[in-house]
């Protein structure tokens, strides 16, 4: 088990590329890739449409086949013979551009599902889905249809979810994409403020600079065409970050510095 | 305040109601008027009794039947018929309809011999189960399965076909099992639908009980019906007619109410809740 180890990778990706084939052939969505996600880190993957952002984030949660290469989840393997290891998904949570939550179900039983599906008596799972609903603010919705919640609500409740089992990695993929400018300010201040809390490593994928800037440790930046990694940079900000930390010299100048690459 | 009411007072001035009816008291009064009219065609145009009797007598009729051990015992029987005949058909139709919903080849290949069967005048068929299955409860049950087995199986078929894929994304990242997946996700996910093809499966189920009985047996609603026309008491047949209309209303309005227990969460029964 080397992934109690304080300094083991939380992500590990090494070769990885894939292929879609479609009607009109192969489409290269991800040339050969290696990446490191350290424990603990907050990782933002960075770039245009169609630049395999997406793709890689759905290649690290077990969603799509890698073509070629390796990847590892807590030093364990994700796939191993054509299948997927249940124990290196166990380590993942995913939260989706929509909140993909439930509409037969409670938001107490949205939050509280992936315990039920691991047996969890119902005292327990919903006793860690109330502490959950505190964590993330929808404290007082517990028993609400999710169609009763604005969509900033609904997208705090599947990022609840996805924490609800404890994962050491938190995968998002343009989770506030759909939120209008003022609740995404919002709702990225109180992600940084659950990652604090809860010390999970994050991957989040985004196609917003500032958003990007204002999260992230490391920005991973990649290009389309094939999709690949143009280069990574580090961001220095001192935590907990609030919005003034935009107007700082050294976040307009990377900011600058993400736009002059993603034009060209 | 003064400038809101004004404006729904003129709202309801241009829709030229003075008072705005609820929708029940609006049908109810729509069934009266209609009635209304019925009785007065035949009192009026002094139409044979024989051939069409007034509502108020037929009414009568069947509330005097009411009270009679012969038509409890008549009911019964088509009661039975018919729900042993649905329960057959939800049991096969969302089987089938869950197969042919998740395996496209499975449903590649059913597809012919369900339409198959859909093209097939049905009722066509009864002389056949009577012949195959006697004159008893049978052939009955077997008529009521095969009408409602359709609506049924489609139903189910779009339903498990149109799981949402972020749903199903979702319990692939958390590992779940096919038989999770099943429970957790596809079936209360396709229950709308399954509730909709139940809905009109029941009260076909009901038409082919009748009919059944109406072709051979001894019991039931439909030989009761036969009886009354073979001994020309159109006003009994009406009274049967009544009846048959109130006990499909039940079973239909059981349904219904299955659909706000089970799923009150769905947008047809929260549109209907908050009106």
């Amino acid at each position: 088990m080397n992934s109690t180890a304080p300094d083991a990778n939380a992500i590990e990706i090494a070769s990885v590329e894939k292929q879609f084939l479609t009607r009109h052939g192969s489409v290269n969505a991800l040339s050969r890739t290696d990446l490191q996600i350290r424990r603990g880190e907050f990782t933002v993957l960075l770039g245009p449409s169609g630049c395999g952002k997406t793709t890689l984030l759905r290649l690290i949660a077990g969603l799509e086949t890698p073509s070629g290469g390796e990847i590892q989840i807590g030093g364990e393997p994700l796939w191993s013979a054509g299948r997927r290891d249940d124990d290196a998904v166990a380590h993942m949570g995913v939260v989706f551009q929509d909140p993909n939550l439930f509409p037969w179900l409670t938001i107490l039983d949205n939050i509280s599902l992936p315990l039920r599906l691991r047996g969890v008596p119902k005292k327990q799972r919903h006793q860690k889905a109330r502490d959950l609903c505190k964590l993330v603010g929808i404290e007082g919705f517990e028993s609400r249809w999710q169609s009763e919640l604005s969509g900033g609500m609904r997208q705090r409740a599947a990022i609840a979810r996805a924490l609800c089992y404890e994962p050491e990695v938190l995968l998002m993929d343009e989770p506030f994409g759909a939120l209008d400018a003022i609740t995404r300010d919002a709702m990225n201040i109180e992600l940084q403020r659950i990652w604090m809390a809860t010390q999970k490593t994050i991957v989040l994928v985004t196609h917003s600079i500032s958003e990007a800037v204002f999260l992230a440790d490391r920005i991973v930046l990649l290009s389309p065409r094939p999709g690949r990694i143009e280069e990574i940079i580090d961001v220095p900000f001192p935590r907990p970050r609030d919005l003034s930390v935009q107007s700082l010299p050294e976040f307009l100048e990377i900011r600058e510095r993400l736009r002059d690459r993603l034009e060209n | 305040m003064t400038d809101a009411s004004k404006v729904t007072k003129s709202r309801d001035e241009r829709r030229g109601w003075g008072v705005s009816l609820p929708p029940w008291l609006a049908s109810l009064l729509l069934l009266l008027v209609l009635l209304a009219g019925w009785e007065g065609y035949v009192r009026l145009a002094e139409v044979n009794w024989f051939i069409l009797p007034p509502p108020s007598v037929a009414l009568q009729e069947w509330v005097e039947m009411l009270g009679t051990r012969k038509l409890w015992f008549h009911t019964w029987i088509t009661v039975l018929e018919t729900l042993l005949g649905f329960a057959f058909a939800v049991v096969i139709g969302v089987g089938f309809g869950a197969m042919m919903g998740k395996m496209r080849r499975v449903e590649q290949t059913l597809h012919p011999f369900v339409v198959a069967t859909q093209v097939i005048p049905k009722i066509a068929l009864v002389p056949l189960f009577i012949v195959w299955f006697g004159f008893g409860l049978t052939p009955k049950v077997v008529i009521a399965a095969v009408l409602a087995f359709f609506p049924i199986l489609v139903n189910t078929t779009l339903g498990f076909k149109s799981v949402y894929r972020g749903h199903r994304e979702v319990m692939l990242s958390l590992n779940s099992s096919r038989w999770q997946t099943i429970t957790h996700l596809e079936l209360p996910s396709a229950l709308p639908y399954i509730l909709t093809g139940m809905e009109m499966g029941i009260v076909l189920s009901i038409i082919g009980a009748v009919v059944g009985e109406f072709l051979g047996g001894s019991q039931g609603l439909g030989v009761l019906a036969v009886q009354e026309m073979n001994s020309f008491n159109t006003t009994a047949l009406f009274g049967i007619i009544i009846h048959l209309s109130v006990v499909g209303f039940i079973f239909y309005a059981l349904l219904v109410g299955c659909r706000r227990f089970l799923i009150p969460w769905h947008e047809s029964v929260q549109v209907n809740a908050k009106k």
